[in-house]
C-alpha cells in the first residue's frame, strides 16, 4: 500500500509576469519499506515537492494522499496532528531544541500530541537507542557532535508509529562516515515499514534509494529502473 | 590493479604457497577482484625470472611450491607503493566525448543524453551501495573498495551535472538562432 500519493501536483509561485511554475503535474507513490530519492538542479521543486509531501504548503492543484487520505480535505489542525503522528521530517541543519536534551528532543512530538511524559521518554530512549545513542541521551545538542545530533533529528522523525519520513539533504553537512551512519540509520527505518522521500544533489545518498527520480523545470524527467543484482559488479578480471 | 605487486605485498609478511597467494589476494581485495591460479603462477613465474622473488629449492611447479620474496623484491614493492599512478595527462573519456559530440548531432538533444549517462551511473551506484549494505561495514577492505567506485563515479555524475548547468546557462547567453556556442568547439579543438 502507498503511504505517500502525489497525484498531477502542481504548484504556482507569485501572479502574472512573477508566475514560477516550482511542480507541473507531479504523480509520485511511495510505498510502505521504501525509499525514494528525488535528485535535479537547484531550483527544479525539489523541496517543494517535500513540503507539499509534508502538508507545509498546498499544492495549487493536484491532491496529496497519505495513508489513503487526502489532505485537502483535512483541517489546519487535522494536518498538524498528521504531521505530529505520521510524519517524520529530518532537514540538513537538524532543527533541534537547544535548550531541551537529546531525549527531550525526541520525545518532543509525542508529548504535544498528548502522549504522558513518561510514555513518550520510555519511546524515546528506545529510538535512540535503536539508532546507537543510549549514552547520549541526556546532552543537550551543542554537547553532541554533528552525527550525533543527525541521528538525534532521525530518532525524533521515526519515534512512535511514523510512517513517512521526509528528508531534505539529510547528510549536507556531515563527512561520508557520518553521512553513510545516516543512511543506514534510514535504511534500518524502511527496514521496519516506514517510507522515506529523500531530497539531494548527492548521488551517494541518493544510491541508497530504491528508487531515484529526476525532477527538471518541475517534472518528473526521469526515474531509474529497478536495480540489477549487484553480482553483475563482481566479474572483472585484474590486470597482469 | 597490479597483481605483481599484489603478490609480493603478501610475500612481503612471509614465505607462501601458490594457492594461499590466491586466497589471500581475493580476500584481502574485499572479493571483488578473481584471480584465477594459472594467473598467479605465471605471474610468479615472472617474478622470480626477475630476481624479485625465489621458490623452495627443487620443489615441484604447483599449489604446494613456497615462494618468498628478495631484497630486490622489497625495494620494488616499496617503490611501487610511493609512485602515484599516472593520471597527469586527461584521459580519452568516452562520456566526454560523446557529450561534446551530442552538441554537433542536428536533432540531439544534449541534456537528454546527458540525463540518459546519469541515470545508468547512478544505477551502477545503487548495485554498488546496496553490496556496501549487504556487507554491513563488517569488511574493511571490501568498504574501502566499494567507495572508491562509488567516489569515482560521484565524480562523474558531478562533472555531467555541471555540464548539465553550463550547457544551460550558455544556451541562454546564445545569441538567438544559435543553440551550439563555442565552448564545445574550442574544448574539442584542445583534446
Amino acid at each position: 500500500m502507498s503511504v505517500l500519493e502525489l497525484r498531477q501536483i502542481s504548484k504556482v509561485y507569485g501572479e502574472g509576469p512573477a508566475e514560477v511554475h516550482a511542480l507541473r503535474g507531479v504523480d509520485l507513490s511511495v510505498d510502505a519499506g521504501m525509499m525514494v530519492a528525488v535528485m535535479g538542479p537547484s531550483g527544479s521543486g525539489k523541496s517543494t515537492l517535500l513540503t507539499i509531501s509534508g502538508s507545509l504548503e498546498t499544492p495549487t492543484s493536484g491532491e496529496v494522499v497519505v495513508e489513503g487520505v487526502s489532505l485537502s480535505g483535512l483541517s489546519r489542525s487535522a494536518k498538524a496532528q498528521l504531521r505530529r503522528r505520521r510524519l517524520g521530517f529530518v532537514f540538513q541543519d537538524y532543527n533541534l531544541l537547544p535548550g531541551l536534551t537529546a531525549v527531550e528532543n525526541v520525545a518532543l512530538p509525542l508529548e504535544l500530541d498528548g502522549t504522558s511524559a513518561r510514555t513518550a521518554r520510555r519511546a524515546a530512549l528506545a529510538a535512540l537507542e535503536e539508532l546507537g545513542l543510549p549514552g547520549r541521551a541526556d546532552r543537550f545538542p551543542d554537547e553532541l557532535s554533528g552525527g550525533e545530533r543527525q541521528r538525534v533529528a532521525i530518532a525524533r522523525a521515526v519515534v512512535g508509529e511514523r510512517r513517512l519520513l521526509l528528508a531534505d539533504e539529510p547528510s549536507g553537512a556531515l563527512d561520508s562516515a557520518a553521512g553513510e551512519t545516516v543512511m543506514r540509520m534510514i535504511h534500518a527505518a524502511c527496514n521496519r515499514g516506514v517510507a522515506a522521500v529523500l531530497v539531494t544533489h548527492d548521488a551517494q545518498l541518493a544510491s541508497w534509494a530504491d528508487r531515484v527520480i529526476f525532477l527538471r523545470d518541475g517534472q518528473v524527467a526521469d526515474q531509474t529502473r529497478p536495480p540489477h543484482g549487484p553480482e553483475s559488479l563482481l566479474a572483472k578480471e585484474p590486470s597482469q | 590493479m597490479s597483481v605483481r605487486h599484489a603478490l609480493l605485498a603478501l610475500l612481503s609478511e612471509g614465505p607462501k604457497y601458490g594457492l594461499q597467494l590466491r586466497e589471500e589476494f581475493v580476500a584481502r581485495t574485499g572479493e571483488v577482484w578473481p584471480l584465477n591460479v594459472g594467473q598467479v603462477y605465471t605471474t610468479l613465474q615472472r617474478l622470480e625470472r626477475d630476481g624479485l622473488v625465489e621458490s623452495e629449492d627443487g620443489a615441484e611447479p604447483g599449489p604446494q611450491k613456497g615462494y618468498q620474496i628478495t631484497a630486490e623484491g622489497e625495494r620494488e614493492l616499496g617503490e611501487w607503493l610511493r609512485t602515484p599512478p599516472d593520471l597527469s595527462s586527461p584521459p580519452r573519456d568516452e562520456l566526454v566525448i560523446k557529450v561534446l559530440v551530442a552538441l554537433t548531432v542536428p536533432g540531439t538533444d544534449v541534456h537528454e543524453v546527458i540525463q540518459a549517462h546519469r541515470r545508468y551511473l547512478i544505477e551502477l551506484m545503487q548495485q554498488w551501495t546496496r553490496l556496501k549494505e549487504e556487507d554491513g561495514g563488517a569488511d574493511v577492505a571490501f568498504a574501502l573498495v566499494v567507495d572508491a567506485e562509488l567516489f569515482r563515479l560521484d565524480s562523474v555524475v558531478r562533472w555531467l551535472d555541471s555540464a548539465d548547468g553550463r550547457l544551460k546557462r550558455a544556451a541562454t547567453q546564445a545569441p538567438v538562432g544559435r543553440t551550439n556556442p563555442k565552448l564545445p568547439r574550442r574544448t574539442g579543438a584542445r583534446r
